[in-house]
């Protein structure tokens, strides 16, 4: 029998009920909860008079409509001023009492963006399945765990189950051998993956990211690349657990402890792939080759190196593609053959799911420190992912380092990365933004959203349009 | 839960590839604490020439003309008409809400975003994957043909055109019976309660950190 890989592992060892057609009841061992995806599901619950099935396996926090201006923030969930995001807010905390569920509340200093805090207070561990209705839970799976979003049916079925009926995904590895540049990060390295693979090269699949890059990268650096599984069209994303993950998750607040933790170890020490397990497909990269990276276009997979030229649909391969350059151009207010070095961001958002944790701010205040945000950018905003991260990078004054550059340093909260707040752009501005999707609209009405690493973002809002943070 | 077993309708198309679920329902929408309401938002940017917000009367607002669903002859569509990788994105199942409540019961395309897909069969909703090149000819045949109706049918599996021509497509057996019996799939896996018990008990065993800790 061919070895298995990550995945199969994770698979077979959650499996409660196995079906002739390869689908299988999938136990569930961590449910995260946030205000836009769950009210319905808990009033289907009520409706259908269902309970909760296992309260401890939940934990729930507000992180899509909170404000991050701290006059607003101050005055909790009462404070919010938008009636609908204050009403969506509330509604978890009264869900949360009423169901008995662990909630961090909005100012609370734990809250945060929900695949920030898992991981930060170890509620998300190596070897668990985890599940929250929002596509970016592949987030946890950078510890060596099985996680992916689900929909608001889904979301109820785990509340009132605590499993969900799934198929099994095909194995794919990406594989990044070799030795990163300076300035460029595990940003750069997932928008080059999803550039070569295509929005949907990871449909149908959980990817394993492998190989000295990934192995050489921090916890952080690997959430940020599961994270961005999805926009490969991946629902999952994971890596092997090594020492970095045991660094990483001892100690952390809801981590095993003594004894309970040597037996844990034991455990996840068989979470990675087998030397011969199969994969359907092999992606490679060479890390030298990364160089850092902006999207240009309207989907993630429309993304070129900072040395690059923004695409002619002329040039396009086929009719669809043409089709699809013109229109993003068209969006987007760029031509065509334009250097990506030209490209002028209104706003600057440093912040989100992708990129908000306290390396991720580290590498931001290195680029800005001593320096000034050029004139012409009107606004750049760092949103810290969560309460601990904003007192780590506090302790350290990065806080002081972007204010002095000309930043507002705000309050945690999922920000400007989709526009449910206060945080959004205007029609026909140009972000450079550290978050994970550059749809149309996504970061306000008429946006224009630049994917980059944090390091990038930094720089162009000194500089004032992209620049190469290797010349930095 | 709803149940599909066939449909005939009108074809309406979307014709893009990599249409993500940002642009099928934006993010202002998803602030409702309610599952039903999406369809006049449906689409919303591509729809309406102004910024919409959750709430408004959308009977009195800027329409795009260029936009195919604000067209005489796309409307009534049931069979919404697609491209490569739909639903792409967030896993927002205000998108199949929206969908639905606009009225649309299929979406034939040649390939969907995995969460996408699994959410239109929580909604009554069938999505069909066909090769690239029949959904090429469908467009083409819709195009020409005011008034373009396709069949659709869960028993047989079948897209059936006017003239005549039928195409099978696949779909998961079990998904298939939950869809046409309109199963409430909560209360299939709650059969399976005492092996979910059962399966807890172990793991409370071999992995005894799991449990009581976030309380």
């Amino acid at each position: 029998m061919a070895g298995q890989t990550l995945y199969d592992k994770l698979w077979q060892s959650h499996v409660v009920v196995g079906r002739d057609d390869g689908s299988a009841v999938i136990y569930i061992d961590r449910h995260l909860i946030h205000e836009v995806t769950s009210p319905q599901a808990f009033e289907g619950l009520r409706l259908a008079g269902r309970k909760l099935w296992r309260r401890d396996a939940n934990l729930a926090v507000p992180d899509h409509n909170v404000p991050t201006e701290r006059g607003e923030r101050s005055g909790g969930v009462s404070g919010i001023v938008d009636p609908i995001s204050r009403l969506q807010v509330q509604t978890l905390d009264d869900n949360c009492r009423d169901f008995d569920i662990v909630e961090f509340e909005i100012n609370d200093t734990r809250q945060g963006i929900v695949h920030v805090v898992g991981p930060e207070q170890g509620a998300t561990l190596p070897g668990m399945t985890v599940v929250c209705g929002d596509s970016h839970t592949s987030t946890h799976g950078a510890l060596g765990a099985l996680a992916h979003g689900i929909g608001t049916s889904e979301v109820e079925h785990v509340l009132a189950t605590q499993c969900l009926l799934q198929q099994k995904m095909k194995n794919m590895l990406v594989r990044i051998d070799g030795a990163l540049q300076t300035g460029v990060s595990a940003k750069d390295v997932v928008l080059a993956v999803i550039g070569k693979i295509g929005t949907a090269g990871g449909s149908g699949y959980a990817i394993e990211f492998g190989g000295e890059v990934v192995r050489n990268m921090s916890m952080e650096g690997r959430m940020t690349m599961c994270n961005m599984s999805i926009e490969a069209g991946a629902r999952m994303g994971m890596v092997a657990v090594d020492e970095v993950t045991l660094e990483y998750v001892r100690g952390r607040t809801y981590a095993p402890r003594e004894a309970l933790w040597e037996q844990a170890v034991a455990a996840w020490s068989e979470l990675h792939s087998d030397p011969d397990a199969k994969f359907d497909r092999v992606v490679e990269l060479r890390g030298e080759d990364i160089k850092p990276q902006v999207s240009w276009g309207t989907s993630p997979e429309m993304v070129l190196p900072i040395d690059g030229y923004v695409p002619d649909p002329a040039n396009a391969a086929n009719a669809t593609q043409r089709m699809a350059i013109e229109r993003a151009l068209e969006y987007m207010g760029l031509q065509a053959g334009m250097p990506i070095t030209a490209i002028r961001p209104d706003r600057v958002f440093i912040g989100s799911c992708t990129n908000s944790r306290i390396e991720d701010l580290r590498s931001a205040a290195q680029v800005v420190k001593g320096k000034r945000v050029a004139s012409t950018v009107k606004q750049a905003l760092v949103v810290p992912g969560s309460g601990e991260v904003k007192k780590q990078a506090e302790a350290e004054g990065l806080d002081k380092v972007f204010l002095d550059a000309g930043m507002e340093w705000r309050e945690p909260g999922c920000s400007m990365c989709l526009a449910m707040n206060a945080d959004k752009l205007g029609a026909g501005e140009h972000c450079a933004s550290t978050s994970n999707r550059n749809f149309e609209g996504r970061q306000g009405f008429g946006g224009r959203t630049h994917l980059v690493s944090p390091a990038m973002a930094a720089a162009a809002a000194i500089a004032g349009h992209f620049v190469d943070v290797r010349d930095w | 839960m709803k149940s599909f077993i066939a449909e005939t309708g009108l074809v309406a198309p979307m014709d893009r590839a990599n249409v993500d679920t940002d642009l099928i329902i934006p993010k202002q929408f998803l602030k409702s604490i309610r599952r039903s309401g999406f369809g006049p938002h449906l689409f919303d940017e591509l729809r309406y020439l102004d910024e919409g917000y959750p709430g408004q009367d959308c009977s009195t607002r800027p329409r795009n003309p260029d936009f195919p669903l604000n067209e005489d002859r796309y409307q009534g569509a049931s069979i919404l008409l697609a491209r490569v990788n739909f639903g792409c994105g967030s896993s927002r199942e205000h998108a199949p809400w929206a969908l639905e409540d606009y009225g649309f019961r299929c979406v034939i395309a040649p390939s969907f975003a995995d969460i996408f897909y699994n959410n239109c069969f929580k909604n009554g909703i069938l999505p069909i994957a066909l090769d690239e090149d029949i959904v090429d000819s469908l467009f083409q045949q819709m195009y020409a043909n005011e008034g373009y109706t396709l069949k659709v049918d869960l028993e047989s599996k079948e897209v059936v055109t006017p003239e005549g021509d039928t195409y099978s497509f696949e779909v998961d057996e079990f998904r298939r019976h939950c869809l046409l019996k309109g199963l409430d799939d909560i209360g299939l896996t709650l059969q399976d309660a005492p092996a979910i018990r059962a399966y807890e008990q172990r793991l409370r065993e071999r992995s005894p950190w799991l449990f009581d800790v976030i309380t």
